[in-house]
């Protein structure tokens, strides 16, 4: 299996050498970083060439990084039904930049970059119809973005008075729970409280 | 001056004055199964745009996932596909002992097979009976839903709850089956296929139920690879697909069963092949039963991913910290990414886990098969009549749990 994946990974590398960034293997997968600009190339040459036929889209998806300046990574996995392997691509981008839309290669893709968009707020240039997917008609904000409260910023509640669904600010009653598990011998980020004094120093 | 020459300002008539009439197609209707709202654009009573909204049923599951540890995120796929909760929770387990490189037990590993697949005909009696319901029959229902309060049973009496399992868990199973429940599993599947025939006799031929779903919704192959089909959606067409069989999992290579394919792709085909594949789940669980008399063991790999023994709690203190621990902090998975699929009844279920080393999962994404099937709906739906939506939202087995996460 690693075996094939391995030649597969060359092979994608000599053929294309100007969209691959770079190819691992890792868990008998094979990952390969794709250079934004280049996706819909490379995602076309995926499907058409026939050492490759990645002809089924899987999954789109992104992945949040806050801390580096390339922030998101757009993962692509593809399935060729013929060749009986899969495949998953990596795209970093910025938060400003845009991503080419691969919906004229797998018509499959318009739901999974409506939904990318509409949890990371990552833009697809070429897309048919850009709405957001998921959220509640008029939500504002990208949720899975690391930086967006899991509890959200409002809440819906049916008023009996004016007879309608009104929308508030979120008001909790508990503080919601986010349980910080790493031993305060393991490297933790905080001071323990009552050790104030002794960061002082 | 009546020559038309001032151009034509008259009434018109009824027929020069039809438009296209939009619709709106739930969310709360029956055949919607669940919360979807359908935009319909009807030319007559011809479909001729039709633009799915879903997310009503959006919990936001993926981020839940983010701040809660593995272990305690494992319900969460129990409410996904909530008519076959087990083989969701499989992928979940399948991807983090992928990550940490457990070995699953084989007694373990055959209940899982065991459960799987009667998960698979909990789907398809639910699936089958309803869309012949959506396209006016209603007792198949009344009788397929009798066969699954006893498969209900065999779930309660394995895990303690009758749909929201939590009963694979990495590393293997919660509990051992007593002997009793294999007994009476094998018992319901000798006495299942003749509940089935009933429902064949009252369907298969059935005229109404042809022409309600022969020629309707086809599928092709081109289609499949376009908007990603797995599952039914690929083998109603002829083409066989299946991951139990082109990328085994657990232990499914050692099982004897056959792949049914239809030959037309439309809904009647579609309906064939869950038939069939029923047939093809009862003749898997019957092989498990044999195999896990032989296979006695332990049902979990003991170690970090696991509790300790009952009995060692008892008598040893490191045991009982790791059960306190395992509880409390959970395990931690090393750092990396996978993509572990299942063959789920709705088709290909997978899981994207990207681990960052601590005791939650960094970032989850569940791929639902029903979210690529319903997307297509408006390049199925189009050209079809109003009536025939129903009919084609119910073979696709469409089940909001997992399309809106």
């Amino acid at each position: 299996m690693t075996q094939a994946l391995q030649e597969l990974g060359t092979y994608l590398e000599t053929k294309r050498s100007n969209c691959v960034l770079g190819w691992d293997i890792s868990f008998d997968e094979l990952t390969i970083d794709v250079a934004p600009n280049h996706i819909v190339e490379f995602v076309e040459f995926l499907k058409n060439d026939p050492t490759c036929k990645f002809s089924t889209l899987v999954d789109v998806t992104a992945v949040d990084y806050p801390d580096r300046a390339k922030r998101f990574d757009v993962v692509y996995h593809f399935l060729s039904m013929y060749q009986n392997h899969r495949i998953r691509l990596r795209v970093s981008i910025r938060e400003d930049e845009t991503l080419p839309s691969i919906v004229d290669v797998h018509p499959s893709s318009n739901w999974f970059e409506r939904e990318v968009f509409d949890m990371f707020g990552i833009l697809f240039t070429g897309h048919p119809d850009l709405r957001r997917l998921l959220t509640d008609y008029g939500f504002r904000g990208y949720p899975l973005r690391k930086d967006f409260p899991t509890t959200g910023y409002t809440e819906v509640r049916y008023d009996e008075a004016q007879k309608r669904v009104v929308y508030e600010p979120v008001k909790l009653t508990q503080e919601y729970r986010q349980f910080d598990f790493m031993s305060p011998w393991e490297g933790a980020e905080y001071i323990l409280p009552g050790d104030e004094k002794e960061g002082a120093k | 001056m009546m020559d038309g020459s001032k151009g034509f300002e008259d009434a018109q008539t009824g027929e020069q004055k039809i438009r296209n009439f939009n619709i709106n197609f739930g969310p709360q209707h029956p055949a919607a199964h669940g919360v979807l709202r359908l935009v319909l654009e009807l030319d007559g009573e011809i479909v001729e745009r039709c633009d799915p909204h879903i997310g009503l049923l959006h919990r936001g599951t993926e981020k839940l996932m983010e701040s809660r540890t593995y272990l305690q995120n494992l319900p969460y796929f129990d409410r996904l596909d909530y008519v076959a909760p087990m083989n969701q929770e499989h992928a979940w387990c399948l991807a983090i002992e992928k990550l940490c490189g457990v070995e699953v037990p084989r007694r373990a590993s055959l209940i899982r097979v065991l459960y799987s697949e009667i998960g698979r005909v909990l789907n398809h009696l639910l699936n089958v009976t309803t869309q012949a319901m959506d396209v006016g029959a209603l007792t198949p229902p009344l009788w397929g839903f009798e066969e699954r309060e006893k498969l209900m049973g065999f779930y309660e009496r394995a895990c303690g709850a009758r749909l929201h399992a939590a009963y694979f868990r990495p590393g293997g199973v919660h509990q051992d089956i007593p002997d009793a429940l294999i007994d009476d599993i094998e018992e319901w599947a000798i006495e299942f296929p003749a509940r089935l025939k009933d429902i064949d006799d009252l369907l298969t031929e059935n005229r109404i139920f042809k022409q309600r779903n022969a020629d309707i919704g086809v599928v092709t192959e081109e289609d499949i690879q376009n908007f990603g089909f797995s599952g039914v959606m690929v083998r109603g067409s002829g083409f066989a697909w299946d991951l139990r069989r082109a990328q085994p999992y657990e232990c499914y290579d050692e099982f004897e069963f056959q792949i049914p394919v239809g030959k037309n792709g439309d809904c009647y085909d579609r309906y064939l092949c869950r038939m069939e594949e029923m047939r093809q789940s009862v003749h898997i669980i019957r092989q498990a039963v044999v195999k896990l008399r032989e296979a006695t063991g332990d049902v979990l790999a003991r170690g970090k991913l696991t509790p300790p023994k009952r009995s060692d709690m008892k008598t040893s203190m490191e045991a009982l910290i790791h059960h306190f621990k395992l509880y409390t902090e959970g395990f931690h998975v090393p750092a990396g990414e996978v993509y572990a699929a299942v063959e789920a009844p709705k088709g290909e279920f997978g899981v994207y886990l990207v681990a960052d080393g601590t005791n939650k999962p960094y970032r989850a994404k569940l791929r639902a098969p029903g979210f690529l099937h319903l997307q297509a709906m408006d390049h199925i739906a189009s050209g079809h009549q109003l009536a025939d939506v129903a009919a084609i939202i119910g073979t696709m087995d469409v089940v909001f749990g997992e399309i809106d996460r």
